[in-house]
């Protein structure tokens, strides 16, 4: 359904992404994992149109997105969905408001109807009866559950989550992961999890691909991750300080840099 | 080797920091002017944004509505008080009203009103803007299928296009009226003088003129505005630095503005 070839992204000088080719399959879960700096949301912006590659392409269905008029852009994503990192919900609107907004700006819908589809939304995500809150006085969990209703108001075909368990406790957690298998599974949805939440992508996807360095060094089923022989995918797994992936990113000698001069920086090449 | 060639690296070093300064200014004024244009060919496209045009306009006109009124009554106040002692010296007393309704309706009312705007509101829609982009608000639009700027450029650079003029119109009233206040209840100036000078001098020419720099300056203040806001980086210090851009480039234009519209007025 979404795929990208020889996908790569440099902010300035820095790669974010070095040249990926990625397959998101149809009606299935998709979860792309990896440490912080890996990659991850990046890839996620290209596949849904929110950035230009530096090189290569993103194809939805038959249509290369990044090359489409921005017209044809908005109507391909009628079908679109996504929840935000921090929740980027719209600040001068309530709760009813915001999940509303989608089905405000692309139906004729009447609003009573409207309005009992906000409510079965935010009865989904546990949050019935807080409908006139505004965002500002949401907790973090809260409104990102708003958000995940909000990404579901229109039914969409593809759903792109980005962080979707972070900064929430394990119960809304667990909520937040059970609502994005069930309603992938019961709207035939197209779902790209992106998370470092190990337990959380492993349970829920139907195939994982792993960044590190902005390279994907493995794909496949959750069970063929588990299964994989890669040090790195093992470390990833297990959450170990020590292995191939460095927790350290300096690339100059402690020793050197602590015995410097303070407030001198020393770049090396 | 001479001073010459050890200076000539410095040079070009120079030069080369020149060049890229205003290449990059270019691109900049190049990528708002492509922005601010793209921006307004929307207002002939579906959705239509009355709703949020309107609350644009109340947001930048009533909210101003307050300092613009201050302003203008103690321009006009200080203006007649001035002009008063200058005309004075001339025995020319009974020319203050038409001094006083001249350098507000020509330079006074559009400069300082297009100030006031910029200080109130330009910087709120700069800021406002800035933090929709680190909140990612922006972004959700676009995923939501809503076009960021048909919807938040479009209608603030309408808004401040329209409010602009309106809120400078009375600056100039309040502000020839504070005058006619001071020059005839406190400095003694026969009123009948004040007036009948004020009209037989302000001409349709000169209100026309101060209009279409008022017109121009909103115009510009939206698309500066808009501009800065939505093209800042997305971080705090980000939004902070460019609202403060915001300020004084459209401060510094409006004057710039001001002196290319005043020589073709003349």
């Amino acid at each position: 359904m979404i795929r990208g070839e020889n996908l790569s992204k440099l902010y300035g000088d820095m790669p974010a992404l070095s040249p990926t080719n990625v397959r998101i399959r149809e009606h299935a879960i998709t979860a792309i994992m990896g440490g912080s700096g890996s990659g991850k949301t990046t890839l996620l912006r290209l596949l849904s149109g929110l950035e230009k590659p530096s090189s290569g392409h993103v194809w939805f269905r038959d249509e290369e997105i990044s090359a489409i008029s921005e017209n044809r852009l908005y109507e391909l994503r009628e079908q679109m969905g996504m929840l935000f990192q921090y929740s980027a919900l719209l600040n001068s609107l309530n709760v009813y408001d915001n999940v509303a907004f989608p089905l405000h700006e692309h139906t004729e819908l009447d609003e009573d109807i409207i309005r009992t589809l906000v409510t079965m939304k935010l009865e989904q995500v546990g949050l019935r009866g807080f409908e006139a809150m505004m965002p500002s006085e949401l907790s973090g969990g809260m409104a990102k559950r708003v958000a995940f209703a909000r990404a579901m108001a229109m039914d969409p075909k593809v759903v792109f989550f980005d962080e979707p368990t972070s900064g929430l406790d394990p119960i809304s957690a667990g909520v937040i992961t059970t609502l994005i298998k069930d309603t992938t599974e019961k709207n035939h949805m197209t779902s790209l999890v992106v998370t470092h939440d190990v337990h959380a992508g492993l349970a829920i996807a139907d195939h994982v691909i792993l960044l590190w360095q902005g390279k994907i060094i493995a794909e496949g089923s959750s069970d063929e991750i588990r299964q994989s022989d890669d040090e790195r995918v093992q470390q990833f797994l297990e959450g170990r300080p020590d292995g191939p992936i460095p927790f350290s990113r300096s690339t100059t000698s402690y020793v050197d840099d602590i015995t410097h001069k303070p407030g001198t920086v020393r770049m090396e090449a | 080797m001479s001073d010459t060639s050890m200076n000539q690296p410095a040079i070009l070093n120079l030069f080369g920091r020149m060049g890229r300064y205003t290449l990059t200014r270019l691109e900049r004024i190049g990528d708002a002017t492509r922005l601010g244009l793209h921006a307004l060919v929307l207002i002939f496209v579906r959705p239509w944004q009355g709703k949020h045009f309107v609350l644009q306009l109340y947001a930048l006109g009533v909210g101003s509505l307050i300092i613009i009124a201050i302003t203008g009554a103690f321009t006009g106040m200080v203006l007649a008080l001035q002009g008063y002692y200058t005309l004075a010296k001339f025995g020319s007393e009974s020319l203050l009203g038409a001094g006083v309704a001249l350098s507000i309706i020509r330079e006074l009312g559009p400069v300082l009103g297009a100030f006031m705007v910029i200080g109130r509101a330009g910087s709120s829609i700069t800021a406002e803007i800035g933090i929709m982009r680190v909140t990612e608000q922006v972004d959700a639009l676009e995923m939501m299928a809503v076009n960021p700027k048909q919807r938040i450029l479009l209608p603030r650079i309408i808004a401040t296009t329209i409010a602009v003029p309106l809120l400078i119109a009375l600056f100039d009233v309040i502000g020839i009226w504070s005058g006619y206040v001071v020059g005839v209840e406190l400095l003694n100036v026969n009123p009948g003088a004040y007036i009948a000078e004020m009209v037989a001098k302000v001409t349709m020419h000169d209100i026309y003129g101060g209009w279409v720099k008022s017109v121009v300056f909103g115009f510009m203040i939206g698309m500066i505005c808009t501009y800065m806001g939505y093209r800042s980086e997305p971080t705090t210090e980000g939004v902070a630095k460019a609202t403060t851009q915001a300020v004084v480039i459209a401060s510094v234009g409006v004057l710039i503005m001001d002196y290319i519209l005043t020589s073709f007025f003349l």
